[in-house]
C-alpha cells in the first residue's frame, strides 16, 4: 500500500497493546446496521512509475510563446528558484504557525510579504492572503459594510470589473441581501462613467470599487473617482494588478489621500497559470481599519528573553475563537503561493518588478500596431496597462472572447501581451490573426 | 534578520534584468512617482536568506506532526513533481476546452473518486478550502428550503464541539445559529436535538466522527430526527480520514458534505494553504452545487456552466478552484486505489488507539476512557494542572524540544486543558514509540520539575513569544528606521 510503513509484524503488535486480535475491531463502534462502502467502481491503485506516465499523456502541450490571454490570470516570468525554495518540504510540508516558536520560518516570510504588499500598495498594512482575487474583492466588500456599522448595504461595482470577480460577489453577497449597483462604462474611453454618480449622492452607499486597470486593460480615472468617494463619504475599494503597480499610481497616492481598502488578484507575483491555481488574493488597508480585516495577520513582537520573533495576531477577529460572530469564515491563507510571491518580489526588486510592468506594457503597445496594420481597430480610448480590446471585422479565435460576457462588443478580443513575448512572438501572433 | 534589513542600495539580482524604455504613451497622472522600499538582494542573498527561514520552520518531510484534526500526513513527492509538468505549470485557465481536455479529464476522474468514497451524487471541485465548502453546503441547504417556499428555516445547528468555521460559514449565509449539547460519551445529546428541532430548522453540521475522535453512534437517528423535522444534514469532512473507504456520509444520511483535500487526499498544507475543499451532494441537492464542474458527453469533457444548472448557487472563485491542488489530489486518489482508501482509515484508526493506549498508560487521561478512538483521540491535561500547575500548552511546547511538532491544543472548546492528537496512517510503528517515550519523559518532568515544561521550548530560535505585545502594539510590517536616509519622495 502506498505511502503506509507498516509491516504485518508491527500491526500485530500494535493490536495486541491495544487488546484487539482483528483490524476491523477497531470500528467495532460503528454501528452494524451502518453498511460498508462498496469501491468497485474504483481503479486499481497505480505505482509512482505508471503515474508518471498518465500524467504526462493527458498533460496539455507546453507552449513557450503562450497564448495571449490574460482576463485574470497572467503569464510572467518566474526566476528559478522561486519555486526551488518554495518546494523545499519545511515550507511545502508545514501547517498554519499555530505554534509560533516552531514556525519563525513561515511567520518572517508572511511578515515581509505583507511589508511589501503594503509598500507597493502606499497602504499601512497588508494581511496574510486570502484564496484569490476575486473572494479578496467580496472580502473587501464585506469589511466595507462592517465599517459602515452594517447600516448602508448598498455598493457600487463597475461593470469594467472582471466579470468573473462580478458573479463571485454576486454569490457571497446575496447571501446577505446586500445589493449591488452595476455602473456602466463610457463606450469611448472604456472607464467608468462619471456622470452617472451623481444618482448616488444620497448617503446610502457604502463603497466604490476602483479596478485599475479594469477589465478592459484600461486605465480608469482613479483620482476624480477616489474624490467622488470621499466628498460622499463613500469607502473606496481599489481592484488592482500588483505588477501594474510597480508603474502606476499606487492607491494609496490616489486622490492624495488614497484608497481605504485595496485588494486583488496575487497570481502575477511569481505564480504559475496552472490551470487556474492555486493563486492567492491580497488585501491590504489604513492602518484605523486593521480590526474589521479579515483573514490572518502576522505581527512582531519578542520573547522572554528580549528576543525578536513573529507570530499570528488579532486572532480575536477569527473563527477558531470567535465562531458565530467573526469577522469571516476564513480558515487558511493561500500560504505556500505567498512563500513563492514573496522570493519573487526578494528576487526582483522593485526595480525588476518595474521593467516587468514597463516591457509588458511595451510589448503591448507593439502588438497593437501590429494588429492595427491588419486592420484590427481598438475599441477604446483610454490609455491601457497590458490588455486591450481589439474588434475584428470576422470572428477570431485569438486571445480571450469578452464578446461572450460584454454580447454589445461584436467580434471583439481581450488581447495581452507580457513581458514573456519576444519581437518574433508578436509578429507570428499577428500574422495568425 | 530581515530581507530589507540586508538590503543594499541599487544592488540588483542581474539574472532578471530587462531591457525596456520609459512610458511615453501613459499620461503622467497615472504614474507612480514614489518608490516603495523592496529589499535589494542578489541571486544568492535571496536562496540564502529564504532558505535560513525555512530551516526555522517544523514540517512533516522533518518531523513527525500530530496536530489534530489536521491530518498532517505524508505529502507525496510523485504529487508535487507531477502535478507542475510544464504542460500543467502553464496552461492558461481560459485555454479551449479542446487544448485541456486532459486536465478536465484529471478533474473528472477525481471528481469520480470522491463521489465513490462520500456516497454523494454529484461532486463541485470549486472550493477553495474547506471553509469555502461549508459556505457553498450552506447556501445550497438555504437554496433548497427557500425553492420550496420555506423561508421560516432560519436556524442552523452545530454541536458545540465543531469546528469554529460551521458557525461562522452558518453566519455567513444569513442564517441563525444554535448550539447543541453533547453527553459526558461525546455523542450528541438527543434529548436536547429533538427540543432544538422545529419549523425553524434549516439543518445540522456535523463532524463524523467528531472533534471530540469518537464516532457519533446515533448518527442514523439523528438523520432520521432531522430529516422528519424538514432539514438537511450537513457533513463536515475533517475527519473523513477515519472512515476512508469503510464508510460513507452519504450512507449516513447526510444531505451534503466537503471534504478537505489536504488532509484525506494528502495535499500539502503549505503553512497555512492552499487546500480545497470540494462540496459533494445527494440527489435532493445535486443541482444547487457551486460552478464550474467537470462534466462528459461520449468522449469528451466539458464544463458544466449556469446554462446547464440554472439552479446553481453560482460560482465561488475566478477560475475553476485550486486547480493544482486538485491535481495533486487526483495523484494521491488513483495511486491509492479502491483497495488503499480503506487502508488508510484502518491504519490512521490503528495507530490512533495504539498511541491512546501507550499515553493512558504512562498515566496521561483520556478525556473518553470508554470509547474506541477514530483516526485522533483526546487527552486532558486537568489534573496536571491542578496539581502540579502544568498546562496542556506548556506540554505543547515541551514536545517542540524533543522535536515533535505539538497536538492541537484547547480543541474542542468544551474538553479543558486538552491535546488533540492525531497520528495519521503514514507514521511508522518506530515514530510514534519514540513520540511515546518523549511523553513519557515530559509526564515524569512534570512531577519532578514542572518548571523546566511551564518555560518550554528551550531549543527553538526563540522562547514563548508575548502574545499580548503582539496585539497590543500591533506591529504587522518592517518600515525603515531612518525614513530621512531612504528618498521617500524621490522621483524613479
Amino acid at each position: 500500500m502506498p505511502f503506509i510503513p507498516h509491516t504485518e509484524a508491527d500491526i500485530s503488535e500494535m493490536l495486541k497493546a491495544i487488546g484487539l486480535n482483528d483490524i476491523k475491531q477497531l470500528f467495532d463502534e460503528i454501528p452494524s446496521s451502518l453498511k460498508l462502502a462498496d469501491l468497485s467502481s474504483e481503479p486499481l491503485g497505480l505505482n509512482e512509475m505508471e503515474m508518471s506516465r498518465l500524467m504526462i499523456a493527458r498533460a496539455p502541450e507546453f507552449k513557450p510563446q503562450g497564448d495571449f490571454i490574460g482576463a485574470g490570470a497572467y503569464e510572467h516570468f518566474i526566476p528559478a528558484a522561486v519555486w526551488q525554495i518554495v518546494s523545499r518540504g519545511e515550507f511545502y510540508t508545514a501547517y498554519t504557525p499555530y505554534q509560533a516558536e516552531a514556525s519563525q520560518g513561515s511567520l518572517q516570510v508572511i511578515y515581509e510579504y505583507q511589508t511589501m504588499m503594503a509598500e507597493l500598495m502606499a497602504m499601512d498594512v497588508s494581511n496574510a492572503s486570502l484564496y484569490d482575487g476575486s473572494t479578496a474583492l467580496a472580502e473587501a466588500i464585506l469589511m466595507a459594510i462592517r465599517l459602515k456599522n452594517e447600516k448602508l448595504k448598498k455598493v457600487l461595482l463597475p461593470k469594467t470589473v472582471n466579470p468573473r470577480y462580478r458573479r463571485v460577489v454576486k454569490t457571497v453577497l446575496s447571501q446577505l441581501d446586500i445589493e449591488i449597483i452595476e455602473l456602466n462604462y463610457d463606450v469611448k474611453t472604456g472607464t467608468t462613467d462619471l456622470v452617472q454618480l451623481s444618482q448616488y449622492e444620497d448617503n446610502t452607499i457604502a463603497a466604490l470599487v476602483i479596478p485599475q486597470p479594469n477589465f478592459f486593460g484600461c486605465l480608469e480615472p482613479v483620482d476624480q473617482l477616489t474624490a467622488w468617494a470621499q466628498k460622499n463619504k463613500v469607502l473606496t475599494i481599489a481592484l488592482v494588478n500588483p505588477t501594474a503597480m510597480a508603474l502606476l499610481k499606487a492607491p494609496g497616492e490616489w486622490n492624495d489621500t488614497g484608497a481605504d481598502i485595496v485588494c486583488g488578484e496575487g497570481q502575477p507575483l511569481g505564480v504559475p497559470l496552472a490551470s487556474g491555481g492555486p493563486y492567492f488574493g491580497f488585501l491590504c488597508c489604513k492602518q484605523e481599519y486593521v480590526r474589521q480585516m479579515p483573514g490572518r495577520l502576522v505581527g512582531k513582537t519578542s520573547d522572554e528573553h528580549g528576543r525578536e520573533g513573529y507570530t499570528l495576531t488579532l486572532q480575536a477577529r477569527e473563527q477558531h475563537i470567535r465562531r458565530a460572530k467573526a469577522k469571516s469564515n476564513i480558515c487558511t491563507n493561500q500560504g505556500l503561493v505567498v512563500v513563492a510571491a514573496t522570493i519573487y518580489m526578494s528576487l526582483l526588486g522593485f526595480d525588476g518588478l518595474r521593467e516587468v510592468a514597463l516591457k509588458s506594457h511595451q510589448n503591448t503597445s507593439e502588438l497593437l500596431k501590429l494588429l492595427e496594420k491588419k486592420s484590427a481597430k481598438k475599441l477604446f480610448v483610454a490609455p491601457f496597462f497590458h490588455e486591450i480590446v481589439m474588434q475584428f471585422d470576422k470572428p477570431i479565435s485569438a486571445g480571450y472572447d469578452i464578446s461572450a460576457d460584454y454580447p454589445e462588443l461584436k467580434n471583439a478580443r481581450l488581447i495581452c501581451a507580457t513581458e514573456t513575448k519576444t519581437q518574433q512572438d508578436l509578429i507570428v501572433f499577428a500574422e495568425l490573426v | 534578520m530581515l530581507s530589507f534589513e540586508k538590503s543594499a542600495q541599487n544592488r540588483r539580482a542581474n539574472a532578471f534584468k530587462l531591457n525596456v524604455s520609459e512610458v511615453k504613451d501613459i499620461p503622467a497622472n497615472y504614474l507612480r512617482t514614489t518608490r516603495p522600499h523592496f529589499p535589494e538582494l542578489a541571486e544568492l542573498q535571496v536562496v540564502r536568506h529564504f532558505t535560513q527561514l525555512s530551516r526555522k520552520n517544523f514540517s512533516i518531510d522533518t518531523q513527525f506532526y500530530p496536530l489534530g484534526s489536521c491530518t498532517m500526513k505524508y505529502n507525496p513527492r510523485a504529487a508535487h513533481v507531477l502535478a507542475t509538468l510544464p504542460g500543467y505549470f502553464h496552461h492558461h485557465p481560459l485555454s479551449p476546452e479542446k487544448d485541456s481536455q486532459g486536465v478536465l479529464e484529471n478533474f473528472y476522474d477525481l471528481q469520480q473518486s470522491i463521489l465513490a468514497v462520500t456516497g454523494m451524487k454529484k461532486v463541485s471541485l470549486a472550493p477553495m478550502a474547506g471553509a469555502q465548502g461549508e459556505f457553498a453546503g450552506v447556501a445550497m441547504i438555504k437554496a433548497y428550503h427557500r425553492d420550496r417556499g420555506d423561508f421560516e428555516r432560519v436556524e442552523m445547528l452545530v454541536p458545540d464541539a465543531a469546528h469554529g468555521t460551521n458557525p461562522a460559514s452558518a453566519v455567513q449565509c444569513g442564517f441563525i445559529v444554535k448550539e447543541i449539547p453533547t453527553t459526558a460519551e461525546g455523542d450528541v445529546n438527543l434529548e436536547e436535538l429533538k427540543k432544538a428541532l422545529g419549523p425553524k430548522t434549516a439543518g445540522i453540521m456535523l463532524t463524523n466522527p467528531s472533534t471530540f475522535g469518537v464516532f457519533e453512534r446515533q448518527i442514523q437517528e439523528i438523520a432520521k430526527m432531522v430529516h422528519e423535522a424538514g432539514g438537511l444534514l450537513y457533513y463536515d469532512g475533517a475527519n473523513l480520514n477515519a472512515v476512508l473507504g469503510e464508510y460513507r456520509p452519504g450512507d449516513m444520511g447526510f444531505d451534503v458534505m466537503h471534504m478537505n483535500l489536504h488532509k484525506t487526499f494528502a495535499t500539502p498544507h503549505g503553512g497555512g494553504g492552499p487546500g480545497a475543499g470540494p462540496v459533494a451532494a445527494n440527489e435532493k441537492l445535486a443541482k444547487y452545487l457551486p460552478l464550474p464542474m467537470v462534466a462528459k458527453k461520449g468522449e469528451t469533457f466539458y464544463w458544466e456552466t449556469e446554462k446547464n444548472c440554472p439552479s446553481s448557487i453560482g460560482y465561488l472563485n475566478t477560475f475553476m478552484g485550486n486547480a493544482g491542488v486538485l491535481m495533486r489530489a487526483f495523484i494521491y486518489a488513483r495511486m491509492l486505489g479502491r483497495n488503499g482508501f480503506p487502508r488508510v482509515a484502518q491504519i490512521a484508526t490503528l495507530n490512533a488507539n495504539y498511541l491512546m493506549k501507550r499515553l493512558e498508560k504512562i498515566g496521561y487521561q483520556l478525556a473518553f476512557p470508554k470509547r474506541r478512538a477514530s483516526h485522533e483521540f483526546i487527552i486532558t491535561a486537568k489534573n496536571l494542572k491542578d496539581q502540579y500547575g502544568v498546562r496542556a500548552l506548556d506540554i505543547a511546547k515541551r514536545l517542540l524540544d524533543y522535536g515533535f511538532h505539538a497536538p492541537t491544543i484547547y480543541f474542542p472548546i468544551n474538553v479543558p486543558e486538552c491535546l488533540l492528537i492525531e497520528p495519521t496512517e503514514t507514521e511508522s510503528k518506530e515514530e510514534l514509540d519514540r513520540f511515546i517515550d518523549a511523553m513519557a519523559k515530559i509526564y515524569e518532568e512534570i512531577k519532578a520539575n514542572p518548571e523546566l515544561v511551564k518555560t518550554a521550548p528551550h531549543t527553538c530560535p526563540v522562547r514563548r513569544l508575548d502574545e499580548v505585545k503582539a496585539a497590543r502594539e500591533l506591529n504587522l510590517r518592517w518600515r525603515p528606521e531612518q525614513l530621512s536616509l531612504i528618498e521617500g519622495n524621490a522621483n524613479l
